[in-house]
């Protein structure tokens, strides 16, 4: 399909640290956005402990309440700001480029920058668990005017919104200009693979959004210290302005985490599938729909606030319209299964664990929307079940298929298949054993965010507790199973996967450091 | 072999559902004792069979593709890869079935929304981390706050059936008459959940959120604040007795006289 011109003289580049500071190159910084989230992984999944620690039994064992009300806040932000996002920019940064024939990023200088901008944000952020008053502990939607309570920390919080919320727009901006500028010839929109296009939905999304947060976390700064009034109702505010403000950010942001899933989804199905992937076109048209729902559904978040009766049936409607072009895509992945000749290496297995798990979570979305029955699943753990199946074994999931995908084709050696399968079976088991009977103490009345409850919901917090450090351990394998990759094993091929379709795999494994200096040929 | 495998599976799924039943009642959304939770009830079940037969046929479809379609037993792929009656028809059926789902759901939706003709109105105030109670027109009002010992909740002592679901004075209402309830918040953001009157609303400062309720059965029904609230969100429960109306009509009369020495003593 095409001639890999082996260019070396651009292969120059400072060694050591310089190397991954001064770096502009596509790869490197895919790179290092996907440790940075590796790590951030790990010290959410520490947090996550804390809290399934204290909750292992009835009454206060380990930290004190306030301690534990930060580690719910603290754990939603890192796994959201400083895993998915930045894992699912890390994999953009190292296939989107390929994927279109291009040679690197757009726009190589800003993407160093936005990358590096993480890691700061992150020291400011973390800093704050060692601050008079604590973490912020008003939870990661940060409802006035409990969040205004936050002690020292707050302001902390505020520029660490804001440093992500750069870093995401600046890589979003890039990921649209690479897309709509570095595509090889004969590359037209509608040939791209569906993971560049559900990026480059992604991207629209995220450069939409992201400001409406930074406006919102900047009232909630200047409520604090400049004596505004935006969400102070002794003041003439209206807290609830905010949610609104948040939930239009916040809705979109859930689909900037999913959407890039379903891109990995896309692509590794027909590959072990030996099959193409069905309904290319109506996938294409499936997640255009669902980030134009994305906008209009925001208050199903809110539906206990006491708005007036058209709102909730108008949001009710337009939730449940989000399971049409959802269930297509469902349907389209079933369909690339059928009749195909499929075998079931790590990243398959990944991939059907996601289709499976996310479509659970997507069920329990569709029951969600129900506004009476919302009324009683509101902030229960039926809620945490819900939003932990499309994020743990949904997105998490999509992740580490995308990495079992491509890591052979990044380090150019295989990992150990048994291994890998291994990390897939006990993350399984685990991540069920964790959020499936969080379904039932959330029908059964327990409250989320709690660090105590009432004693008929012990045996199912006690599972839970047992399957969340099951699956933290099990993690561990993921870790030391990509050192080892990188370390050596046996050499890939250039194709890798028997039925792999795509320009990735035309290129040598690992790829060279600049990715096609000579423009493909697109048949 | 065909039918062998088919049977296995219905045998297997049955065996699910079987035991889901038996110990549903822990596992599974309260039916309440109003008119309106037991229809909240039934739309949580039928959206959830819903789910369950889509989730069936779809993972039965792919669990049987996994199965029969894989390379170890020599399969040659097919190459088809769109259709779009197909993709027509998996559009518009789901789209019916939430049609079907969202006329049942509207119409318990507007009860919900219908406070006409309620006979008796309490004000909820909720506060960092105890609620007020304030029977309007009345003197009556008081706090009801977390009764349960810190001995308990420190492990010190062995916790009582109620743990953190017990409050020092229990808000009593009548049964059969509706009662509107006025709520609102005088700090952050709390929500009033009894689950047994299939009852949750936000307190915010500065709004005033309205909810209404017909309870059928007299009882101590229990909830809890379901909104973040800091510190102390878990331990400021919910606790309301619904007793006869004559019963309610003796209680409240005692609780005047008691209120109005109170009102005296303070002036």
């Amino acid at each position: 399909m095409s001639t890999v011109v082996k260019d070396t003289h651009h292969d120059e580049h400072p060694s050591g640290i310089m190397r991954w500071i001064t770096t502009t190159n596509h790869k490197d910084i895919g790179t290092l956005y996907l440790w940075f989230a590796m790590i951030m992984f790990f010290i959410g999944g520490l947090m996550a402990l804390v809290i399934r620690s204290e909750l292992f039994q009835p009454g206060l064992q380990f930290v004190d309440p306030q301690f534990f009300n930060s580690m719910t806040t603290m754990h939603a932000l890192v796994m959201i700001f400083g895993v998915v996002m930045p894992a699912f920019t890390g994999l953009a940064n190292w296939m989107i480029p390929i994927m279109v024939g291009g040679p690197d990023m757009a726009l190589p200088r800003m993407n160093n920058w936005s990358f590096w901008i993480m890691p700061f944000a992150f020291s400011m952020l973390l800093s704050t668990l060692w601050m008079d008053g604590g973490a912020p502990a008003g939870g990661w939607t940060l409802y006035p005017p409990l969040s205004l309570q936050t002690g020292d920390a707050f302001p902390f919080l505020i520029f660490a919104i804001h440093f992500m919320g750069l870093s995401s727009i600046m890589g979003a901006i890039n990921i649209v200009a690479t897309i709509l500028n570095m595509r090889a010839p004969g590359m037209s929109l509608m040939k791209m693979p569906l993971f560049v296009w559900t990026w480059l939905i992604t991207a629209f999304l995220l450069i939409a959004v992201m400001p409406v947060l930074a406006g919102g976390v900047t009232m909630l700064l200047t409520d604090k210290f400049f004596g505004t009034s935006f969400f102070n109702a002794a003041g003439g505010g209206d807290p609830v302005m905010f949610q609104h403000i948040f939930w239009f950010f916040g809705h979109p942001e859930v689909y900037i985490l999913i959407l890039p899933s379903f891109g990995v989804v896309s692509a590794i199905i027909p590959t072990f599938a030996r099959k193409p992937l069905f309904g290319y076109s109506s996938m294409v048209y499936a997640t255009a729909s669902i980030a134009f729902l994305s906008f209009i559904v925001w208050a199903h978040h809110m539906f206990t606030v006491g708005m007036p009766l058209a709102g909730e049936v108008f949001f009710m409607f337009a939730t449940m319209l989000i399971a049409v072009p959802t269930g297509v895509k469902v349907f389209n992945w079933v369909t690339t299964m059928w009749k195909g000749s499929m075998t079931f290496e790590t990243p398959m297995l990944f991939a059907i664990g996601f289709i499976i798990m996310f479509t659970i979570g997507g069920f329990s979305g569709l029951m969600l929307a129900i506004t009476p029955a919302d009324f009683q699943y509101h902030d229960t753990y039926f809620v945490v079940a819900h939003f932990h199946y499309v994020l743990v074994p949904g997105s998490i999931f999509a992740i580490m298929a995308a990495c079992y995908y491509w890591l052979p084709k990044w380090t150019g050696n295989m990992y150990p298949e048994t291994l890998g399968k291994t990390h897939f079976w006990l993350s399984t088991f685990f991540v069920n054993l964790t959020f499936f009977p969080m379904h039932f103490v959330g029908l059964a009345g327990m409250p989320r965010r709690i660090p105590d409850y009432s004693l008929q919901f012990a045996d199912y917090n006690m599972i839970a507790s047992v399957g969340a450090f099951g699956f933290g351990f099990a993690q561990l394998i993921f870790l030391y199973l990509i050192i080892k990759t990188i370390k050596g094993g046996k050499k890939a091929t250039d194709e890798v996967w028997e039925g792999a379709e795509g320009l990735e795999w035309t290129l040598s494994s690992p790829p060279p450091y600049h990715s096609f200096s000579t423009p493909p040929v697109i048949k | 072999m065909f039918s062998i495998k088919n049977l296995v599976l219905f045998i297997a799924t049955m065996s699910v559902f079987s035991l889901a039943q038996a110990g549903w009642m822990d596992l599974n959304m309260t039916q309440g004792v109003t008119d309106i939770s037991h229809e909240v009830f039934n739309l949580h079940m039928l959206i959830l069979w819903v789910c369950v037969v889509i989730g069936v046929l779809v993972f039965g479809a792919m669990f049987w593709s996994i199965l029969m379609h894989r390379k170890s037993r020599g399969v040659i792929p097919a190459t088809f890869h769109e259709s779009t009656s197909l993709e027509f028809l998996w559009t518009i059926v789901p789209f019916v079935i939430l049609i079907g789902m969202a006329i049942p759901a509207t119409k318990t939706l507007i009860k919900m929304y219908d406070h006409s003709d309620s006979e008796i109105h309490i004000k909820i105030t909720g506060y960092q981390w105890l609620w007020q109670y304030e029977y309007l027109n009345t003197d009556v009002s008081f706090y009801s706050k977390l009764s349960t010992p810190y001995n308990e909740i420190y492990n010190k002592k062995e916790k009582n059936i109620n743990y953190l679901q017990q409050v020092d004075k229990h808000l009593i209402v009548p049964v059969n008459t509706k009662i509107r309830f006025l709520l609102t918040s005088n700090d952050v953001l709390h929500a009033w959940w009894v689950p047994d009157l299939a009852l949750k609303k936000d307190a915010i400062p500065g709004y005033i959120n309205e909810m209404s309720v017909v309870i059928n059965k007299p009882g101590i029904y229990r909830g809890r604040c379901a909104e973040l609230c800091g510190r102390h969100h878990g331990f400021m429960p919910i606790v309301i007795e619904a007793v006869e109306e004559k019963e309610y009509e003796e209680w409240l009369a005692a609780s005047k006289v008691k209120m109005s020495g109170v009102a005296k003593i303070n002036k």
